[in-house]
């Protein structure tokens, strides 16, 4: 190996980086999320925040797709039922699929009922994502004890990278909107945010202020003065 | 105006008709984030050129048979807006807006990572609101601030200029009346840090000597407005980052 390169670390924690930028020099440091490693040196992918862990430089992105993976809560809107199955769209470049054996816990006999009883086209549903495949055929499934139907309420949609901010450390933010706004709120992985209650308005005008400044310091401050002024 | 005829002279003691030196940009204004419902946008102008660009997708691929299961399919579509030069462009696809999608396409291609997205495609839509010369560079440097934006991962930017040959003497940023009546006229992009062309495009009758002469002007250019686009982007999302550490 060669030994004449030094490593070094060229960026701080949080730091917002732009594609192309230098994020560190040698073979100490490996890229993760965002990055790639060109030359012994790690650049920038996308448009982000830096986030490092041990030797790793990964980068929260400020914008993008939703990318499914196993685990996921996610919000989906019905929009094709097939005899055994429910296409969902999750705010992602790929549909997903919601099987009949993984939505509903008891036998259907499939001869008598119609599956719309269960859900129908335009319902919005919380799921769990329970596979992601190679070919990025995404299945979910409704076999969690958060999963279920959304009736009523109002659904928002936000950048997907930005959701961490919208719940906070332990869930601080999420429960501190939830507390003031008095509503239910669900936070899907997608970005997509259903909310009901009793000001509605409040709640989402908080939620987009998140999604609009979630990089600038002092966040919590502003948001709790939001909330607390009202409407 | 009525068309100007050919000028006698298009360079008066070493200064160009629009009171430039040679090796000078026109007035260079960059706007991101103009529009509200597209993923990446952004404003470029050089100054009478301006180029809107729009990104959106990453998202699923349609008509199904384009798409590809090992990565992500570009698709670009250059078009002159009707009101943007004196006669008016027929709006719709015409030869010239066919050959400027394509290279566009090929140059972006350069430094998108498709193969993060499987089955997807990508828009880019550049859209020519004013047209005084480098139409194509200003649209290619305009698309790869939108995608940018749009937060499609990206090895770096791609900066773009064009270069010319005016009066017998090599000249940046061809405008206006230089396009027309100049004798060569070559766009360049190049991919930001590195030093690699994705687009050379010329036109006109050159010496050896004159077209290394041009290609080394035009990447002093390209950096130029490498350092312009990074500081814009940059710019956008101010985080006062600077009070992280404080805290």
């Amino acid at each position: 190996m060669n030994k004449e390169i030094k490593s070094e670390l060229l960026v701080k924690e949080r730091q917002l980086v732009i594609p192309g930028e230098s994020l560190a020099k040698g073979l100490d440091f490996l890229p993760s999320s965002g990055c790639y490693r060109i030359n012994n040196e790690i650049k920038a992918k996308l448009t982000g925040l830096i986030k490092l862990k041990d030797r790793f430089v990964g980068i929260v992105p400020l914008a993008g797709v939703y990318i499914p993976k196993p685990g996921d809560g996610v919000i989906g809107l019905v929009e094709d039922m097939q005899t055994t199955i429910w296409v969902l769209d999750i705010n992602s470049p790929y549909d997903a699929i919601l099987p009949l054996g993984e939505a509903v816990g008891e036998y259907v006999d499939l001869s008598k009922t119609d599956i719309s009883v269960y859900y129908d086209i335009g319902d919005l549903v919380y799921a769990k994502v329970l596979n992601v495949s190679k070919s990025k055929q995404v299945q979910l499934t409704m076999n969690d004890y958060r999963a279920r139907k959304l009736t009523g309420g109002r659904v928002l949609t936000i950048t997907p990278s930005k959701v961490p901010r919208l719940i906070g450390k332990e869930g601080s933010m999420i429960e501190l909107i939830k507390d003031k706004s008095k509503c239910q709120i669900i936070v899907g992985q997608n970005g997509v945010v259903w909310l009901k209650g009793e000001r509605e308005g409040l709640a989402a005008k908080a939620i987009l202020t998140i999604e609009r400044e979630s990089h600038i310091v002092g966040l919590t401050d502003r948001i709790l003065g939001l909330l607390e002024k009202g409407e | 105006m009525t068309k100007a005829g050919k000028p006698e002279k298009m360079i008066i003691n070493g200064k160009r008709l629009d009171g430039r030196e040679l090796e000078e940009f026109r007035p260079i204004t960059v706007e991101v984030g103009v529009l509200k419902r597209a993923g990446g946008s952004a404003i470029f102008r050089f100054g009478d050129t301006y180029a809107l660009s729009a990104v959106y997708g990453p998202k699923p691929m349609h008509p199904k048979h384009l798409q590809n299961p090992q990565k992500a399919v570009l698709r670009c579509r250059y078009s002159m807006a009707p009101f943007s030069t004196k006669e008016r462009v027929r709006p719709g696809v015409s030869r010239r807006s066919v050959e400027i999608s394509k290279v566009l396409n090929e140059a972006l291609s350069n430094v998108l990572f498709f193969e993060d997205y499987p089955k997807t495609g990508i828009d880019v839509f550049v859209e020519i609101l004013q047209a005084e010369a480098s139409t194509r560079c200003a649209g290619l440097n305009a698309a790869s601030l939108a995608l940018a934006e749009a937060g499609v991962p990206m090895r770096d930017f791609i900066s773009s200029c064009s270069v010319g040959k005016v009066d017998g003497k090599i000249v940046l940023d061809v405008g206006g009346i230089e396009d027309n009546y100049g004798d060569v006229d070559m766009a360049v992009a190049t991919i930001g840090s590195e030093d690699k062309i994705v687009l050379l495009q010329l036109d006109g009758i050159v010496t050896k000597e004159e077209f290394l002469k041009m290609l080394e002007l035009a990447r002093k250019g390209c950096l130029q407005i490498y350092e312009k686009q990074k500081e814009v982007l940059k710019e956008k999302y101010k985080t006062g980052e600077l009070d992280v550490e404080s805290q």
